[in-house]
Parts: C-alpha cells; sequence; structure tokens
C-alpha cells in the first residue's frame, strides 16, 4: 500500500507538462507562481466591497435624513405622535409607525419562536432519517414562497377568518400581519437552531445518558443549554426579517397610521410606511427626507438586532 | 391589482414580439411610452393603450398605476412621459417640476364620480357630504347615528399617493376649505390599491370606502350623496350635469407640449376611439360635456380637446 501511494504521488509532483520548456510552460509557471495572490487578493477585496457598500448606504441614509432635520425639529419627528405627511403643514412623528413595527414584530416572535424552537429540537433530535430528510426539505420550501403570496392569502383568507372569530370591525390589523411574518420567519429560525442542536457534542448526550437521563430530560437539560447561544442568534436573525419585512405588513396590516393599543388593531409599519409613501414623493422634498429618516431608524433597529445576533453566533463557535 | 399587473406583463411581451417583427416602415411612428400614474384610471388607459397599439403596432405604451401622486413625481423626475392623475397638480408640485426643468401641460382626458360604497347589506342608500365627513374624520362612529344598524364603522381610504384620496380629503374632510385642519381619522385603514378597497367592502358589513366610479360593480352598493336636499347616485348623467356633488376631472400630464409618439397617443386619447374606452370602464367622456369644464391648466395654458 505505501509503496503504491509513493508512486501516485511521483506521478503528480512530475506531470509530463511541468517537464517541458519553452514559452508556453514558462508562462504557465509564473502564473501558477503569482495566481495565488491575486485569488488572494480578489477574495479580500470582495469581502472590503461588502464593508464599504454597508459603510456607504449608511452614510446615504444618515445625509438623507439629516436633510429632513435641517427644517424638521428632531424631537418632533422622534416623540411626534401623529404621521401626517401630505397635511400643510406636515407633521412626521416616527412613534405610531415605530410602535406598530414593534407590536407586529413582538407578536410575531411570540408566535414563531416557540414553534420554531420546537420543530428544531423534533428535526434535529427526534425525527427519524427519512422523516427528517423530507422536513427539512419542506422547510426550505417554506422559506421559497414569495411574500406578496403570502400577503394575497392574507387578504382573501387569513383576514376575513381572524375577523369571524375575534369578533373584529376588520380583519386588516396587525394580528394578519404578525402571523403571516412569523410564517416567514420560521424557516430562518428552524434552519439555524437546528444547526446549533446537531452541533452539541455527542459526547454530552453520551454523558447525560450515561447517568441515566431520559432522552426528554437529556434533551431539555443538557441539548438544547448547551445550543443556547446558537438558538438565540437564530431567534435574533428571525427578529431581523420580521422587522425588515415589507410587502406582508404592507398589503394585511390596514396602515393607520395610529398608535396601537392592541394587536387587533390595524397598524402602520415603518417599513410599509416607506413602501407605500416613497413612489408619490418629490426627490428632495421634506416627505422624501422623512422616508429616509424612517429608513434610518428602521437601519438602525436591523443592525442593532444583527449584531446581537452576532454576539451569541460568535460565543456559540467558541 | 391584477390588471395592473397584467398591464405591465402585455407591454413587456410586445416588446419581446417586436424583436421579431419583420423590417419596419422608418416613416411609420414607433417608439415606447410610458405611461404612470393614477390607480383610478389604470385599467381605462390600459384599455386605450391596446386599442392605440392596434393601430400603430410599433408604439410601445407600458402603463403603470401606483397612484396619481407616483405619476407626478415620475414625471417631475423624469422617469415617465405621460403622467396620468385624478386630481390636478399642486402649485408646489408645479414649482419643483419648473425648478427641474419640466414644464407640466394639463389635459382633462375624462370625468370622473368619487363613489362612496358599502357593503350590499348595509341598509343606509344615501348620506350627506356631512355625513361623510363625520364618519371619515371619526366624530361619527356607528352606523346607528345614520339610521343604520348598530355597527361600529370602519373607513377605508386609499393611501396618500392617491389622487382620489387628496381629492376625497379636500371636498370631504376639509369640506373644500384649503386653509382646514381636519384630518382623516387616525382609525382609519390606508389601503394600497382600489381593488383592495373594493375586496374589502364586499366582505365586510361594517366598512365604508370612496373609489372612482370605474369600479363600482355589483359586489359593493354605491351610496347617493346629497351636498344640499337631493341626494344624487354616482352616475354619468348626473356627473356630466354636475349634480353629483364629488364630481371631477381625470388628468394627463405631459413635460410640456407633447411630441411625436406621445402628441399621437394624447390624440387618440381625446379621440372617438380613445374616450370609447373611458365609457366603457365607467368614466364619463370628455367629448359629451359642456364646453366650460372650468379646469384651468396648471401652467397657464389652455386645456387641449
Amino acid at each position: 500500500m505505501p509503496a503504491e501511494t509513493n508512486e501516485s504521488t511521483i506521478r503528480l509532483c512530475v506531470r509530463p507538462e511541468a517537464q517541458e520548456s519553452g514559452f508556453y510552460a514558462s508562462v504557465k509557471r509564473l502564473w501558477r507562481r503569482i495566481s495565488e495572490p491575486i485569488i488572494e487578493l480578489c477574495i479580500r477585496l470582495s469581502g472590503l466591497i461588502v464593508v464599504i457598500f454597508v459603510f456607504l448606504i449608511f452614510l446615504f441614509l444618515l445625509r438623507d435624513s439629516l436633510s429632513l432635520f435641517r427644517d424638521y425639529p428632531l424631537a418632533q419627528f422622534l416623540f411626534g405622535r401623529k404621521w401626517l405627511p401630505i397635511s400643510d403643514p406636515p407633521q412626521f412623528g416616527v412613534i405610531p409607525l415605530l410602535l406598530g413595527s414593534l407590536f407586529v414584530t413582538f407578536w410575531a416572535v411570540l408566535i414563531c419562536v416557540p414553534l420554531g424552537v420546537g420543530s428544531a429540537m423534533f428535526i434535529a433530535e427526534v425525527a427519524p432519517k427519512a422523516l427528517k430528510n423530507v422536513l427539512k426539505s419542506f422547510v426550505e420550501i417554506l422559506a421559497a414562497i414569495p411574500s406578496v403570496v403570502l400577503g394575497f392569502l392574507g387578504i382573501i383568507w387569513l383576514g376575513p377568518v381572524l375577523r369571524d372569530t375575534f369578533h373584529l370591525s376588520t380583519g386588516m390589523c396587525g394580528l394578519t400581519g404578525s402571523l403571516l411574518l412569523a410564517f416567514m420567519a420560521l424557516p430562518t429560525i428552524i434552519s439555524i437552531s437546528e444547526d446549533a442542536l446537531t452541533g452539541v457534542p455527542r459526547s454530552y448526550r453520551e454523558a447525560a445518558y450515561g447517568l441515566g437521563a431520559t432522552r426528554w430530560q437529556t434533551l431539555w437539560r443538557v441539548v438544547l443549554p448547551s445550543a443556547s447561544s446558537g438558538i438565540v442568534a437564530a431567534v435574533m436573525l428571525g427578529i431581523g426579517r420580521v422587522v425588515g419585512e415589507t410587502m406582508v405588513v404592507l398589503m394585511v396590516t390596514g396602515n393607520a397610521p395610529v398608535i396601537p393599543t392592541s394587536i387587533l388593531q390595524p397598524v402602520r409599519t415603518l417599513t410599509a410606511t416607506i413602501a407605500g409613501e416613497m413612489g408619490e414623493t418629490v426627490g428632495g422634498s421634506e416627505h422624501y427626507y422623512a422616508l429616509f429618516a424612517v429608513g434610518l431608524v428602521l437601519f438602525i433597529i436591523t443592525f442593532a438586532v444583527n449584531f446581537v445576533a452576532d454576539l451569541f453566533l460568535r460565543r456559540a463557535r467558541k | 391589482m391584477g390588471l395592473r399587473h397584467q398591464a405591465i406583463l402585455t407591454s413587456v411581451m410586445a416588446i419581446f414580439l417586436a424583436g421579431c417583427g419583420e423590417s419596419i416602415d422608418p416613416n411609420e411612428p414607433q417608439g415606447f411610452i410610458q405611461a404612470k400614474g393614477s390607480d383610478t384610471m389604470v385599467n381605462a388607459i390600459q384599455m386605450v393603450s391596446e386599442e392605440f397599439m392596434k393601430q400603430y403596432p410599433h408604439v410601445f405604451i407600458a402603463v403603470t398605476g401606483g397612484g396619481s401622486g407616483v405619476g407626478i413625481a415620475s414625471l417631475i423626475n423624469k422617469t415617465c412621459d405621460v403622467a396620468t392623475a385624478s386630481r390636478e397638480m399642486k402649485p408646489k408640485e408645479i414649482e419643483i417640476a419648473n425648478k427641474r426643468g419640466v414644464y407640466p401641460k394639463e389635459i382633462v382626458v375624462a370625468f370622473d364620480g368619487v363613489a362612496v360604497i358599502v357593503n350590499k347589506n348595509n341598509p343606509i342608500g344615501k348620506l350627506t357630504i356631512e355625513d361623510l365627513h363625520n364618519i371619515f374624520t371619526g366624530k361619527a362612529t356607528n352606523w346607528k347615528q345614520f339610521g343604520g344598524r348598530d355597527l361600529h364603522i370602519v373607513t377605508l381610504s386609499r393611501e396618500v399617493s392617491s389622487g382620489t384620496h387628496m381629492y376625497f380629503k379636500e371636498e370631504v374632510i376639509q369640506l373644500g376649505k384649503k386653509d382646514s385642519k381636519e384630518e382623516f381619522s387616525g382609525e382609519t385603514l390606508l389601503l394600497t390599491s382600489s381593488q383592495a378597497i373594493v375586496e374589502e367592502v364586499a366582505g365586510n358589513e361594517e366598512a365604508i370606502g370612496y373609489l372612482g366610479m370605474g369600479y363600482l360593480s355589483d359586489r359593493t352598493k354605491a351610496l347617493q350623496i346629497a351636498k344640499s336636499a337631493e341626494a344624487y347616485s354616482p352616475n354619468i348623467e348626473n356627473v356630466l350635469k354636475k349634480t353629483y356633488p364629488l364630481s371631477r376631472g381625470l388628468y394627463a400630464y405631459t413635460d410640456g407640449e407633447s411630441q411625436g409618439i406621445v402628441k399621437l397617443f394624447i390624440e387618440f386619447t381625446l379621440s372617438p376611439a380613445g374616450q370609447k374606452q373611458f365609457a366603457e370602464s365607467g368614466f364619463v367622456p370628455v367629448q359629451v360635456s359642456p364646453p366650460t369644464t372650468g379646469s384651468q391648466s396648471s401652467t397657464g395654458e389652455t386645456v387641449a380637446r
């Protein structure tokens, strides 16, 4: 066996074309020497470009939002309770929109986290191999459903169903949005939590079983806590997805810019406001800058959420 | 919404089909027109464009909705050739346009009544402008106050980019007073399309919404509206006679005097063949209307006919 390996190694090293002399071969040798640094440079550049893009987007957002505050007081934007962009004078109070986004997100998270982590636990620990593969591919299909399709389902089916169930005056309310958003965040939460659970070392489980723990005790008290940072990261990424989602909320939440007191009320989110109003604003107007300021608020929220998720993911890797 | 997408699709398909066409006579009108704006008018304009494209097969017209504000903003940003709008341009918008070297020219292409619709099971048949004002500003919140059933009133409105929203705000919320500080009630749902309003009203007994006459169907009930004593239905006759209180013009805007294929398209829109499409979509053609429309062009020019 060893001799055979040696022979093949030699054959690999002394390939016939390497022995050839002449122009073609020397170019090839040169290429081999410089190709590695070039590729390395390219990879480094693409990494840098991503960072530069994020930075430029942030600068762009900041520049256009700050233009708003030349004419419109910052405090009135941050603490204003009314969003009346086309009135005279306009009012750009971000509070109803911010609360709208927070309400919808909170309920979506409340719905999708137990479901998502539960499914991940089932897929990772309980399901037999065949079922596991089927389930995993279904989760992927779930992620591929376009949000506009979900929004349409929300209008024609989920909204009326919720209206009749809770005796509401309209089905276009925060809960309809939350349910659909929960549905959209599920694939993210399931696949990342599932990865985290599968990543728990086998020896942990063996030790738990060795101490006489049942399967449930092992899963609940050993595997889940050791995968907790990964699961928190999954939840945070799910939240990021929910906060930033636009189409579904624009279509089903009713978009009334009122300060919400209940999830069964119509709400208007930050994203829906930008999507609903951006088309009609004229570049450079106060309304246009106000929408950028809303975008900046949104950017800060998603950035914070992703940052926290990243912190936990880092801890999970250690 | 479906029709709007269909509109885009047909135009895209037209472009592809054009690729396989035979050689074109260089004297024949050809090119691409982007018409954007009013959601109220999108179906009618689409029908006009289809007729137009039948007559001039080498001109392709993309029709998009989104709201009058979207069309006007696109005209100012120079991303469309024709902006359709169910309201006049505001002086402020014209000022911004002029600053950017765009000089909008206004053309009245049809007339429309803004219909107020309720669910078919709602016993109420007519309301006054005052009633509508109270309902949409949130001063009245129960159908009982108007002789209906003991149900909460759900008010539906279009998004702020809609010309119908602007028109309704001026005529009903502010009651025609420019300096009025009244606003839509905060509870008002802002929906993204006229079709969404039809869907919600058709399925919700408590809902009331408004939209262009072209969107009226058997699925909802249009209310008779009274300004003083007499109430009138939103129909062609009443809009023509201006007895229906919520009557308005539908406009097309071009950058300066239209030229080439855009001019051809505007002329076609105002021709009997084009006006027929507006009539079929439920609007009132300009031709049969009395000549004094009172609409003044925003740039001071007279309205093209």
